[in-house]
């Protein structure tokens, strides 16, 4: 541990206690980083298909949809993008909102909400890819 | 109470952010904005994964000058998150920190979003017509 100079954020109790706010820190913060190095990609990607399909038929849609890239792409797309936004929203969640019950309360229904949404994602892709 | 030996906030009320801090809470704002945005994407995907008459109410929602304004928006919040996001990312890897590096890095990501959001919007507008 540094020497007691200069200027630092932590308080003397806090480093006697030798206790920092990151616990699980660290796994959150790869899991932010991770998604976030994926999403380059698959939004670069995206953002040309969707050039591409624009005013497209629901037919022509739906058959890129289906195609095995554009499928697996999509789902990855969704899961990192939902991860990273349930984590993300989460650290804004923890800095603004100081209520014990409130903030865990809120960070539960966002996570819940997040799967929920990605599910739906994942489930409408599936059902193209698979369906008649 | 004496004054503590840690570096003090900036007092928000009188004190003018520099353009670093703006895109610092811009980043932040974008990226709540865009949890919200997602779930077009999956609204997207469920019409049209639930057949031709949804789908085609999702296009026209899309496609009216509301539905473009917001989606342009949201293209535009997408391309700064996302450009800002590898700046972080460079940060993250130790780099461009110095107080010059970190303004021009910022300008660009400001510029490059702009310019990526209203290229990519324009295209898709163009193929769509009307
Ligand atoms: C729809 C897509 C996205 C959503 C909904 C989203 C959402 C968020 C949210 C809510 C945060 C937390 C902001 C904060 O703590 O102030 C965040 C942080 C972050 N996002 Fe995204 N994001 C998306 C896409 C991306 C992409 C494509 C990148 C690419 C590099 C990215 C990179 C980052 C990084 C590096 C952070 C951490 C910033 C920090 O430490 O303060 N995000 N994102």
């Amino acid at each position: 541990m540094s020497a007691d100079t200069g200027k630092t954020l932590r308080t003397r109790l806090g480093r006697v206690r030798g206790l920092g706010s990151a616990k699980e820190g660290v796994n959150h913060w790869w899991g932010q980083r991770l998604t976030a190095i994926a999403m380059v990609p698959l939004f670069v990607w995206f953002a040309f298909s969707l050039v591409a399909l624009a005013g497209a038929p629901h037919a022509t849609v739906v058959a890129w949809i289906r195609s095995p890239v554009s499928a697996v792409l999509l789902i990855a797309l969704l899961a990192a993008v939902f991860y990273h936004l349930a984590l993300g929203v989460q650290v804004v969640i923890e800095d603004y909102v100081h209520t014990e019950w409130r903030k865990l309360a809120l960070i539960i229904i966002v996570k819940l909400a997040s799967a929920l949404a990605a599910l739906v994602g994942v489930l409408s892709v599936l059902r193209i890819a698979f369906g008649a | 109470m004496a004054r503590p030996d840690r570096p003090l906030s900036p007092h928000l009320q009188v004190y003018r952010l520099p353009l670093t801090a703006i895109l610092s809470i811009a980043h932040r704002i974008t990226g709540v904005g865009l949890a919200f945005g997602a779930l077009i994407l999956v609204a997207w995907l469920a019409a049209a994964a639930a057949g031709g008459s949804a789908f085609a109410t999702m296009s026209g929602l899309m496609g009216s000058w509301v539905g473009r304004i917001v989606l342009f928006g949201f293209t535009w919040a997408l391309f700064y998150h996302l450009a800002n996001g590898i700046r972080h990312l460079f940060w993250d890897a130790g780099f461009g920190y110095e107080k010059a590096d970190a303004r021009m890095s910022g300008i660009a990501v400001v510029l490059i979003s702009v310019v990526v959001a209203v290229v990519v919007f324009g295209l898709g507008c163009a193929k769509v017509g009307g």
